[in-house]
């Protein structure tokens, strides 16, 4: 479980997030959304530790992360798989020594292993024969599905994902919604989504917490959210024409 | 951002990437995939340049010695004393500077935006050791390599420009690049060329990973590596002459 108390950043003069409070439990997909420039990023990257925050405390499982040193940080961090917007692939390296790639830092494996490991969660993710490949040649959801592989290398705790379905094709994106939703209830891993795409909340949403103009502005799972008063909601998830006929 | 600014992010850069490496045997690894990239890859534009300049520098001097006073065997004698003082240390970093900081800022400018640095980061690696200590420790381990490459192929170029022109024998060229040789000299050279070697990859690395925009913005981060890498060498190589030889 990962416990939001409080978040506020600011980037100069520019207030991002203000007194951010979320619990995202573990077992379930949990999704942040927003419109483009809400603050959904910044938050997602403050949670892992790449922004630092100005106020509050961001907990992982009782243990407060935002308070940690850099020793104790990088510990929690060997726990977090993240897929980010692009992939984030290493470009000069083949699929197979990506997914490698953090097992030769942070385990002792024999080569066979790590090949073995890396065999399993690509075959978990759907991908044969691109092992010798580099990430270049692959298409942008095959991309998506091997830097899951990579995410998922470690047996993470907690998965972070990053508008997984920007850039792909209606049909692709429904691929790895799911891919990300079997893998979190097969793992029993909290999994954190970033995104703004009304498919991936009525289909994988287990909880939502929306943000608008950088303040959370509601909270709830899929099915609540086409009931909900809050006007800013209900003019985000009522943009597209198709979910508007649906609107009760 | 301010000169001091500037100095202050690029020291801080520079505590990290000295760290405690994560696991050696990948550091290792990498290292000589450095070696390769930066260093072994650059022998071709070394050879060819020092090829040509000691051809260019021995047709020069010859015609500047044009009196019965000065004895032949002095072109070859200034052709080794310019290649070994300055060219072949200063002007092939400076070279190097324009290929190999380019690259170095492009390839770390690209990581950064993207985002594959911040994979490194969530990862709970240290980035800016794991992807700038190897091209240091490389290109600082190869470049004494190169520069001797270089005086070789420049005073070799000397005398074949010189025998193929018919400026000066063979014996006299021989004689000139053996004459009062100090062997001081080529330790300068290499002392300089570590220097050099130092700089470029450093202030290239500190261009590329503080990248933040897109494609435009990692060409200009590689543009300005290859400018404050050069200005950064001369600067140094004044330095260091008047430390070593003043």
């Amino acid at each position: 479980m990962i416990e939001l108390r409080n978040i506020s950043k600011a980037f100069a003069e520019k207030q991002v997030l203000k007194d951010v409070s979320a619990t995202f439990e573990q077992g379930k997909v949990n999704l942040i959304i927003g419109q483009s420039g809400s603050g959904k990023t910044v938050l997602l990257k403050s949670i892992v530790g790449l922004h630092d925050i100005d106020n509050g405390d961001i907990v992982y499982d009782n243990r407060i992360f935002s308070e940690m040193n850099f020793k104790a940080k990088k510990n929690i961090r060997k726990e977090i798989g993240m897929l980010f917007q692009g992939g984030a692939l290493f470009d000069s390296v083949t699929i197979e020594e990506n997914v490698m790639f953090p097992l030769d830092l942070f385990t002792n494996m024999q080569f066979d292993e790590k090949i073995e490991r890396v065999n399993f969660c690509l075959n978990r993710v759907n991908l044969e024969n691109v092992n010798k490949l580099f990430p270049s040649e692959l298409s942008g959801g095959m991309q998506k599905r091997a830097a899951i592989a990579r995410a998922i290398a470690l047996n993470p705790k907690y998965l972070f994902c990053d508008e997984p379905n920007s850039g792909l094709d209606p049909k692709t994106a429904i691929v790895i919604d799911d891919l990300i939703k079997e893998i979190t209830q097969e793992y029993n891993i909290t999994t954190i989504i970033n995104t703004h795409d009304m498919n991936s909340v009525i289909r994988i949403g287990d909880k939502i917490v929306f943000i608008f103009q950088g303040v959370k502005s509601w909270e709830g799972d899929r099915k609540e959210i086409f009931n909900t008063n809050n006007q800013e909601l209900n003019n985000f998830v009522f943009a597209n024409e198709f979910i508007k006929k649906m609107k009760p | 951002m301010n000169f001091f600014s500037h100095m202050g992010r690029y020291s801080c850069l520079l505590k990290k990437v000295f760290s405690k490496p994560e696991k050696f045997s990948i550091y290792y690894r990498r290292t000589i995939k450095e070696i390769d990239n930066l260093g072994i890859n650059s022998i071709g534009i070394v050879a060819i340049i020092s090829l040509f300049m000691g051809a260019v520098i021995t047709i020069q001097t010859a015609y500047n010695t044009e009196n019965p006073f000065l004895p032949d065997y002095l072109i070859g004698l200034t052709a080794r004393d310019t290649l070994l003082l300055e060219f072949s240390s200063t002007i092939v970093c400076l070279i190097l500077a324009g290929k190999v900081g380019s690259n170095i800022a492009s390839e770390i400018g690209t990581m950064r935006v993207t985002e594959q640095i911040d994979a490194l980061e969530v990862m709970g690696v240290n980035s800016a050791s794991f992807l700038i200590l190897p091209k240091v420790i490389g290109f600082v381990f190869i470049i004494p390599f190169l520069v001797v490459i270089s005086m070789f192929i420049g005073i070799v170029g000397g005398m074949l420009a010189g025998s193929i022109s018919n400026t000066i024998s063979v014996h006299d060229y021989v004689y000139g690049i053996q004459y009062a040789f100090m062997p001081f000299y080529v330790i300068y050279a290499l002392i300089k060329s570590l220097f050099f070697a130092f700089i470029i990859t450093t202030v290239s690395s500190y261009s590329g990973y503080f990248v933040s925009g897109g494609a435009l913005e990692v060409g200009k981060a590689s543009t300005r590596a290859v400018v404050n890498s050069s200005v950064l060498i001369l600067l140094f190589d004044l330095l260091l002459t008047q430390f070593l030889l003043g």
